[in-house]
């Protein structure tokens, strides 16, 4: 297969023919933009913006009547998160653009530095989402045992009510919109462009501010807390939204900022997949794992901006008095809800498809089996993606607006199971008489199925309106999205983790441990939230901070377990920071025996990722053939590959690749 | 072959779920069954009690076909077992026409039955107990319907009943063997009226008119909780209610009507719907130095006391 690629990389390369770049002054590194600097700009933005605010609206009357000036902390916000994306030099470009200056992209550094400070390589940027979405996980994580704590007792407190209301908030909004990036930004940003053949995404500056702007959500929706909270849940309805205080602009500025932040970075992985994949690389080859962030790519592009105007409109709201939502001023609260969860349900989507991916893509490596139903798998992610804009009404079923459409919507409900069960179907059939490996990725991604079934089938009787007339609002609700989301969602993250940290890192996490971690964090998981289908059942509304007595046996063991869930994430962490960092055991290039096309790369894997870009020979799942073939051409040196991939030894695999050297033999950046 | 043939596995897989599907859901119908919640108070109540059973019988053995084959394939074609083999790929392992269509069948076939006993069971009780919006499309045989309106504001369920003179009270009364027609409104934000015995679900929203029917059956006591998250105080409200026997339901209704005809002259005169001012927003729509007895911001309402 002797397929020259060389003309294609130098049709990307033929802006260098400019004349050399002016040279920008240099700066010393402490001023140029890190993270550090961000925070900076973000304390100085808003303390500009909520100076500006209370020059603008501290006379208006409602202000002076309510001791509050929403203009003052929205502007806050607002400027404070423009003051924290150009801290991280997230302007630098575009306004070297408009001054006339050609600027040059950085160096690839090779310094730990580059983890703090803007870049460009898909890479980093991966493992500085890794980061944040984990901060995002932890923080969210500490708020959820607080909640445990208050259920502890049905009438004694440990909270007041406002504090337990905004602290029950805060969990929600921090956990979602940790959810909704936890696999596109870490998992996804890393490996799509290896596992298509890219040497970069699509939008390698867009990509670096959708990860700052995301860190920026995280700064926003904690301010909330010293704002007040917000007393209204991660769902925000008004007219509630509009009496709150001012943590809910937090909420609503929190929430448009991350939406940019799924809308840049959805784009971007649409646009690398559908434009970079290598040659030979047909829809047919690429990875599932792929599909599953393509759909998702695709629901975080077309469903987010109606969260983004939705929040717009309760700025207004709260700031310029509009009422878009106010019944009595000519606007509505179900509109609120519509817009809402038309954003919100394909989101539930956003936080499920990339963890099919995820198990998809592992379970024939642990097998040692091809994946059954590759085409089923890929239809049932496009189609659970279309459905799902078509299902959102089902939130409203008790809520008095268009009673005639319930049947339409409880159909598309239960119509987008079909595709959802394909996952069952592929894994299934992956099974049938194959030659399972208990590593720790295959545990967690098997867990995935176990808490996904449940969460699944508890949504079937969601959908059913009689039923939901029991269930809706109750903790019932509250167990089954838990099963979906943590229990489907957060166990595929880990299963993706523990399977391609040692290429992300270039170290091996430990194996004991790693068992230990998902076997207290599979059982406390189950402790904790299965009691609460029961005490949904028996009647507790969900964010109450009192219930009725005889439900406090099935609330403690849930609170407790919760516990010793929240503890098993420190055997995570312990583990992290003992692999990487304390005991670190290098990982070979193919500690799996993957044939991941990410697989083929060495350890750690060069700047721009392949020297040539790779020519795909064959999809990634050709175990258990005799005939095996190379998955793709890397270079003139890889192609004794041959055959060497079916044993696969990961010697033999690691030795046959490009080293490091050879990789950096072409350093320049292919979006100069 | 690793560990038997194709049609050797399948049998024993089908003959262990058969058997597990068949005594769980047995075991379920005789002994759970008749406890599910809501109870069975009213129609509503009941309905949903056998809607659940109804599902809870599907949802096990589609369950357990899952995880009986998930537990036997990970013990039996695990790769540390005795005499493990490399699995097969190809074509065959890639695929099994059959078996991609005899799955996506199944489980069209289970939704659309689904979908179909859910339209049935929502439309024939009248909406099943939820909210139907102002004009219900699905409304009750029985000619005598009991109205009543169920009030929320922050944070607290009143009721007002038009049949008697729009009298309001904060304890929830029906009779036994009616037909009751809930119409819940709110006066401030969105709140979710839920009487968990009886089976009913409405949300209040401000300024709708939210119709939920039930018909009552025995004599018995309820529990109403808000369950949409409506403000600080969300998780204390909520109260209790009786259902008593007609006479005695009479009896009650007319005598509270003359007790509180003083009261009941002081409230607005019933409507389906309120606009808020400053008796029924909390005060929380107007800040202290804007007259809420204005024009411009009670859209015309007028004070008590006028």
């Amino acid at each position: 297969m002797a397929i020259d690629t060389r003309a294609s990389i130098s049709a990307e390369h033929s802006g260098d023919a400019r004349p050399p770049a002016r040279s920008p002054r240099r700066r010393p590194g402490w001023l140029g933009p890190h993270a550090g600097r961000a925070l900076v700009g973000a304390i100085g933005g808003y303390a500009f913006g909520h100076w500006i605010g209370n020059v603008i609206a501290s006379g208006y009357p409602h202000v002076q009547g309510s001791g509050q000036n929403d203009v003052a902390i929205v502007l806050g916000l607002s400027i404070g998160v423009a003051g924290w994306l150009a801290g991280a030099g997230m302007l630098d470009y575009p306004l070297a653009k408009i001054a006339g200056r050609e600027p040059l992209p950085p160096a690839p550094s090779k310094s730990w530095t580059r983890y703090f400070g803007p870049a460009l390589d898909h890479k980093v940027i991966g493992l500085q989402y890794t980061v944040v979405v984990l901060l995002f996980l932890f923080t969210g994580g500490l708020l959820a045992m607080a909640i445990r704590t208050e259920l502890l007792n049905p009438t004694s407190h440990v909270f007041g009510p406002g504090t337990y209301i905004a602290v029950v908030g805060e969990h929600g909004t921090i956990m979602m919109m940790m959810a909704s990036s936890i696999v596109i930004g870490p998992l996804g940003n890393w490996l799509v462009p290896l596992m298509i053949g890219s040497r970069r995404m699509a939008f390698p500056r867009v990509e670096a501010f959708s990860l700052w702007i995301f860190a920026a959500g995280y700064l926003v929706i904690l301010t909330a807390l010293p704002l007040g909270g917000f007393p209204t849940g991660w769902t925000g309805y008004a007219p509630l939204q509009t009496q709150a205080t001012g943590g809910m602009d937090a909420y609503l500025v929190g929430f448009a900022v991350i939406g940019i932040g799924m809308i840049c970075a959805g784009f971007n992985l649409l646009a690398t997949i559908i434009n970079y994949r290598a040659p030979g690389m047909s829809w047919g080859r690429v990875p599932i794992f792929v599909w599953s962030i393509l759909a998702t790519a695709a629901l975080l592009t077309l469903a987010t901006p109606t969260l983004v105007a939705a929040g717009l409109f309760g700025v207004f709201d709260r700031t310029a008095e509009t009422a878009f939502f106010v019944n009595e001023h000519g606007g509505s609260s179900y509109l609120w809800q519509n817009l809402f969860w038309f954003f919100g349900h394909p989101e539930v989507y956003i936080m499920a498809l990339p963890g099919f991916g995820i198990v998809a893509e592992i379970f024939p490596v642990f097998t040692r089996k091809p994946l059954f139903g590759y085409r089923i798998a890929a239809a049932g992610m496009v189609g659970v993606a279309l459905l799902s804009f078509f299902v959102w009404q089902h939130h409203l079923f008790q809520s008095g607006i268009n009673p005639d459409m319930r049947p339409l919507f409880m159909l598309t409900t239960e119509l987008i199971s079909i595709p959802t069960g394909f996952i069952f179907l592929n894994t299934m059939g992956t099974l049938w008489k194959a030659k399972i490996r208990y590593e720790v990725p295959m545990l967690f991604a098997l867990a995935m199925g176990f808490n996904f079934l449940i969460g699944g089938i508890s949504g079937v009787f969601l959908s059913d309106v009689p039923v939901d007339v029991t269930v809706h609002g109750s903790f019932f609700v509250l167990a089954h999205f838990h099963y979906t989301i943590m229990g489907g969602l957060v166990f595929a993250f880990f299963a993706g983790l523990y399977y391609w940290l040692p290429k992300m890192t270039g170290k091996m996490m430990d194996r004991r441990l790693g068992k230990w971690h998902f076997w207290t964090m599979f059982i406390f998981f189950n402790l904790t939230f299965f009691p609460l289908f029961f005490v949904g059942l028996l009647g507790q509304p969900r964010r109450v901070f009192e219930y009725a007595q005889n439900l406090q046996t099935l609330n403690d063991l849930s609170s407790v377990s919760a516990f010793f869930l929240g503890a098993s994430f420190l055997i995570f962490v312990f583990n992290f920071v003992r692999s990487m960092f304390l005991d670190p055991k290098p990982a070979p290039a193919n500690p799996w025996h993957s044939l991941g096309l990410e697989w083929q790369t060495p350890v750690p894997i060069p700047p721009y990722n392949f020297p040539r870009i790779p020519v795909v020979l064959a999809d990634p799942y050709h175990y258990g053939t005799t005939d095996s073939q190379v998955v793709a051409d890397l270079g003139p040196q890889t192609l004794s590959l041959a055959g060497a991939v079916a044993s696969s030894t990961p010697s033999a695999v690691a030795s046959h690749t490009v080293t490091g050297e050879e990789g950096s033999a072409d350093p320049r950046p292919p979006f100069a | 072959m690793n560990g038997g043939g194709e049609t050797h596995h399948f049998r024993r897989l089908v003959a262990i779920w058969l058997v597990l599907a068949v005594v769980l859901d047995v075991v379920y119908y005789f002994v759970v069954g008749p406890h599910v919640p809501p109870g069975t108070l009213t129609s509503t109540a009941s309905g949903a009690q056998f809607d659940f059973n109804v599902l809870f019988l599907i949802a096990f053995p589609v369950v357990l076909a899952v995880w009986v084959y998930w537990a036997y394939a990970l013990i039996v074609w695990r790769g540390s077992r005795a005499g493990a083999v490399e699995p097969e790929g190809g074509a065959k392992a890639r695929g099994h026409l059959g078996i991609q269509i005899g799955w996506i069948t199944t489980t069209t076939v289970i939704v659309i039955g689904v979908f179909i006993f859910g339209t049935v069971e929502l439309v024939v009780p009248a909406g099943a107990g939820g909210g139907e919006g102002p004009d219900p499309i699905w409304t009750p045989t029985s000619h005598n319907v009991l109205p009543i309106q169920v009030i929320g504001q922050q944070w607290q369920f009143t009721y007002r009943y038009p049949t008697f003179g729009g009298f309001e009270t904060r304890q929830l009364m029906l009779p036994a063997d009616t037909t009751v027609a809930f119409h819940v409104t709110s006066l401030d934000v969105i709140h979710s009226f839920w009487a968990y015995q009886l089976g009913v679900k409405a949300d209040a929203n401000p300024s709708e008119d939210n119709v939920a029917y039930t018909t009552t059956k025995q004599p018995g006591a309820f529990t109403v909780r808000c369950s949409e998250l409506c403000g600080l105080w969300h998780g204390a409200m909520y109260n209790f209610g009786r259902i008593e026997p007609k006479a005695q339901f009479f009896v009650w209704a007319q005598s509270t009507e003359r007790q509180n005809a003083a009261n009941t002259k002081d409230l607005p005169p019933f409507a389906y719907t309120y606009v808020p001012d400053a008796n029924g927003a909390n005060g929380a729509y107007y800040p202290d130095n804007v007259d809420p007895y204005s024009k411009v911001e009670t859209y015309g309402a007028t004070s008590p006391g006028k």
